[in-house]
């Protein structure tokens, strides 16, 4: 157990970039990629003239969210502009939201050593994302346009993070839930899931906040964590000898594993809040809560229990949940043998799962073995018309050659040999040809029965059925 | 045969061309023709595209030749505020930032001219970013007062008010945050409507202030006005302030007459500070309304003496942040002496804004700076809160309020310009229905004994523009103000 006398109270803001067809306030594509400034319009690029048109489908993404982590979806909420200069931001503000945002409070579940924890929420607002600048070698400086009005989600949670690794931990369950959700791809390296920290530090078993340190730049799980390891650390040191943490914004660098304060300048912001005037209170009704409620999917935390409810492990529970294609595969071949989940698990976290290169890709057609087809093969092996080795093969060929287990069965007479004369005649020939070890098993060494089984498959060809070579062996050993 | 385009009507214009008496081609060389002489002395147009006029006039004859509908203002000739976004033709708002800006879209409202057959003569003058009563806040220079030449002609669509009073086209598009459209229209003696907030699309006008800024015509006649008015009136998808409901019919409302019209006479409209030739006109416009059967009303806008500084407040604080997209990265002027990023926005801004915009920037940065919000923004959304509330009671007693328009005639250019706050007051009579958002009109009642115009506005409820056509063009018909036609300078 540790003894350090200090904890950490981390926050984090998390923007999850929509994955919308086009721009929050405009009829562009939000894609990611593309020619630079390729997907602009008058609205986006800031010119003249030019007035945002809220896009319902990112206000309907932003709703699910917040319907998901039990969020109060405000039945009428406004935007504000937040001021600053920055050539990626191309009207002089961002549009966001300030005082009244779309979501407020709810809590993020997720599991962390086998403990459930859950993480409480400010609130979750939209905005409109910046371009971005792009400085070459040279010194001259670019910037494209593409990402600005994409619209984002905001996700600020409450102080109730203590360690690096809870940190990832709630960042991976926010990746999960936006992707179970379909709102976005939650892909880090892309930048459609940004994340910056508050960390603070302060003795244990004190209420009373410490002063906290921005983070900034900590786009990837691993930075997450090792930003904020680096940053306690540093925060202990300072304290350790006397020193105060300076409350101001820090930015990571991944390369040397340190941060450093942004200059004041670029922080010192007074961001002149105030409605939006070019656009209307934004009204969620009734109507549109039932809606989006409607089209919810079964959450991660929910399909977790429920998998334990089936008898599987927590690992695997967790692993089949990573993904909302996991669960859907699994639950589809379920439907199809419904006596064996805990089998099911295992062929699809042993077999399946390693022969995709992305397990969001799990359902597509592309995929040669669909889950009813594994269920199937699932059932032929505890049917015993299959060992389990022999499954594995038979797997092989169903997912090189898109066919079915039964298929291959019936074609190729791959299925076990259950007739026991046959089985009875192999068992005899080993004992016969193997008198020391006969004695020696005899004589009491129990682990000579693999020697046994292994060469009766040998002798029928691996087709054997293991459960009568086991009875018979017995019969004759015994 | 081209008529005699000096005082005509846009109305019986377009019906000329309809009717096959002219072509469109010769109303616009009739117009060019007069600009070509006057403008020199006016300066209402600050860019001319005579050959874009000329094609687009060809086009519209060449379809009536063929039998073919060419819209309620087929062949004629309009000019448009340069605070309308035109594609492919330089738009600046007034201001050397914009110097250079060729937009590759066109807002709604010049868009609607044009489909309804308008021929864009070209961009009309301004105060920079729309900021002024007088017009010489512009960046390229002043307009003229076509009744006077050493007068201004109000602001800050001075251009487009000049240009109708000097018959230099048919009719105009302006704009009004604190009155815009009617001071200026009152100063040169035509016919300036500002709309009911929303009714007029904002797409492609460039912002000043955007919960107070509101498209409108400018006309000859009520009608011309009405007519334009029906024209770019009506919802626009691309602004989500814009209304929804239908537009119309203003232009049969202006020929509708006033009878059972209750007039309010708002006391507050009527107390110190007017020039008496003005007050005398007023009124006797008022007994003129009162002749013709209106029943007038005392009533009482109690709010009133706080609408300036209310107004001046939003008007600021949403400028600052409107005119903070024009940073030399995209478009417009970018300084050539920037070391830094810094440098960029310092020089470029401060070598591209004028005096008026930076004054206004300023102190609308102040009035929205963390931990004042609510002392300065705040307080003025509840103060304009209350004013529409003065006028949503007015409006209980009566169907339409009418007051001055400007509490004095034209000004001498420079007269004001040294004074800020004197130039502010200007508006003390037209800055409170774009706060409540209220469709307001401005028109002839008369004329000072040195021969300068003077306005009547008429205000009505929130999309009351038929009552206000109603009376203004029951007003229009038992005078004759509005044929008195300005001299051609020479």
């Amino acid at each position: 157990m540790s003894t350090d006398p200090y904890e950490a109270v981390i926050g984090l803001e998390v923007h999850v970039q929509l994955a919308t067809r086009t721009k929050i306030f405009s009829i562009s594509s939000a894609a990611f990629g593309g020619e630079p400034n390729a997907y602009t319009d008058p609205v986006c690029l800031g010119l003249p003239g030019a007035l945002p048109v809220l896009n319902r489908e990112a206000v309907d993404a932003a709703v699910r969210l917040g319907l998901a982590v039990g969020s109060r979806i405000r039945p009428r909420c406004r935007f504000a502009r937040k001021h600053y200069f920055y050539p990626d931001l191309p009207k002089g503000f961002q549009i966001s939201q300030y005082d009244e945002p779309l979501c407020e409070g709810g809590q993020v579940t997720f599991r962390l050593d086998g403990e459930v924890r859950r993480i409480r929420l400010t609130r979750i607002h939209l905005e409109d994302d910046a371009g971005k600048n792009i400085h070459d070698a040279s010194g001259v400086s670019f910037v494209d346009y593409n990402r600005a009005g994409v619209p984002l989600c905001e996700i600020v949670s409450e102080p109730d993070l203590r360690t690096a690794d809870e940190a990832a931990e709630y960042l991976r369950a926010i990746r999960t839930l936006v992707r179970y959700l379909g709102i976005s791809d939650g892909n880090m390296e892309e930048g459609s899931l940004r994340c910056d920290a508050n960390v603070s530090i302060r003795p244990r078993g004190e209420s009373k906040l410490g002063t906290k340190a921005e983070l900034k730049n900590i786009n990837s799980f691993k930075n997450v964590r090792d930003a904020i390891e680096h940053e306690i650390a540093r925060q202990k040191v300072l304290l350790g000898r006397g020193e105060a943490v300076v409350q101001e914004t820090r930015l990571w660098d991944p390369d040397r594993g340190i941060s450093a304060p942004m200059r004041s300048k670029e922080e010192a912001h007074d961001y002149r809040y105030f409605p939006e005037p070019d656009l209307p209170p934004l009204v969620v009704d009734e109507a549109w809560l039932l809606r989006a409620r409607a089209v919810l999917p079964e959450l991660p935390e929910a399909r977790h229990a429920r998998f334990l409810g089936l008898g599987l492990s927590a690992q695997d529970a967790q692993v089949l949940v990573a993904e909302r294609p996991i669960g859907d595969y699994f639950d589809l071949a379920l439907a199809a043998a419904p006596a064996h989940p805990k089998k099911i698990a295992n062929w699809l976290i042993n077999e399946v799962l390693g022969r995709v290169d992305d397990a969001r890709k799990l359902m597509d057609k592309e995929v040669p073995v669909p889950p009813a087809a594994l269920a199937e093969l699932v059932e032929l092996v505890e049917k015993g018309t299959l060992s389990g080795k022999l499954g594995k093969e038979v797997f092989g060929r169903m997912w090189q050659q898109r066919r079915r287990a039964g298929d291959i069965v019936a074609a190729e007479s791959v299925s076990l040999v259950s007739d026991t004369s046959v089985i009875e005649a192999a068992c005899q020939r080993v004992v016969e040809r193997s008198p020391d070890e006969v004695a020696r098993f005899r004589g009491g060494n129990a682990k000579l029965m693999g020697f046994f089984v292994g060469n009766v498959m040998k002798e029928t060809g691996g087709k054997a059925n293991p459960k009568i070579v086991n009875e018979i062996l017995r019969k004759l050993l015994g | 045969m081209a008529p005699d385009v000096r005082g005509a009507s846009l109305v019986a214009l377009a019906e000329g061309v309809a009717a096959k008496k002219w072509k469109s081609r010769d109303l616009v060389e009739a117009y060019l023709d007069r600009i070509a002489r006057l403008d020199k002395k006016i300066g209402a147009f600050l860019l001319l595209d005579a050959d874009g006029a000329r094609r687009a006039a060809d086009a519209i004859d060449k379809k009536i030749a063929a039998g073919e509908a060419v819209g309620p203002l087929g062949g004629v000739p309009v000019g448009i505020k340069d605070i309308f976004v035109t594609r492919g033709l330089e738009t600046t708002a007034g201001s050397k930032i914009l110097k250079g800006f060729i937009p590759p879209y066109e807002s709604t409202a010049s868009a609607r001219l044009a489909a309804a057959g308008a021929i864009r003569l070209g961009k009309l003058n301004m105060d920079e970013f729309a900021m002024g009563s007088s017009n010489e806040n512009s960046a390229f220079g002043p307009v003229h007062n076509p009744w006077d030449l050493e007068r201004v002609p109000g602001g800050s669509s001075g251009g487009s008010a000049a240009a109708v009073a000097a018959s230099l086209c048919a009719g105009t598009l302006g704009t009004d945050t604190g009155g815009s459209i009617r001071q200026p229209a009152s100063l040169c003696g035509v016919v300036g409507v500002k709309p009911t907030y929303g009714r007029v699309s904002r797409y492609g006008v460039i912002a000043f202030a955007s919960s107070l800024d509101h498209p409108g015509p400018f006309g000859r006649t009520v009608e011309d006005a009405a007519a334009l008015l029906e024209v770019i009136a009506g919802h626009d998808p691309m602004d989500s302030t814009s209304i929804p409901q239908p537009a119309g019919p203003y232009r049969r409302a202006s020929k509708a007459g006033l009878a059972g019209l209750r007039l309010g006479v708002p006391k507050e409209y009527f107390q110190s500070g007017m020039d008496p030739e003005v007050e005398a006109a007023v009124r006797a416009a008022l007994d003129e309304l009162g002749r013709a059967g209106a029943t007038l009303v005392p009533v009482s806008l109690p709010h009133t003496p706080y609408a300036i500084a209310t107004y001046y407040l939003i008007c600021m604080a949403e400028a600052s942040s409107n005119l903070a997209r024009y940073d030399g990265v995209r478009y417009g002027h970018r300084t050539e002496h920037a070391g830094s990023l810094e440098e960029l926005y310092a020089k470029t801004r401060g070598e591209g804004f004028g005096a008026e915009p930076k004054r206004r920037i300023v102190l609308g940065t102040y009035v929205l700076r963390a931990g004042y919000y609510e002392a300065y923004y705040g307080k003025a959304l509840r103060v304009r809160r209350l004013i529409a509330n003065d006028f949503a009671a007015a409006f209980a007693q009566c169907d339409v309020l009418v007051t001055p328009t400007s509490p004095t005639p034209a000004f001498k250019l420079g007269e004001r310009a040294a004074d800020p706050l004197q130039m502010y007051l200007a508006d003390i009579y037209t800055v409170a229905p774009p706060l409540a958002g209220v469709p307001a009109l401005s028109q002839c009642c008369g004329f000072t004994k040195s021969g300068l115009p003077i306005g009547l506005q008429t205000i009505g409820p929130t999309l009351g523009e038929e009552t206000v056509f109603r009376l203004a063009g029951a007003y229009e018909a038992r005078t004759e103000w509005h044929q008195r036609l300005p001299e051609d300078p020479s």
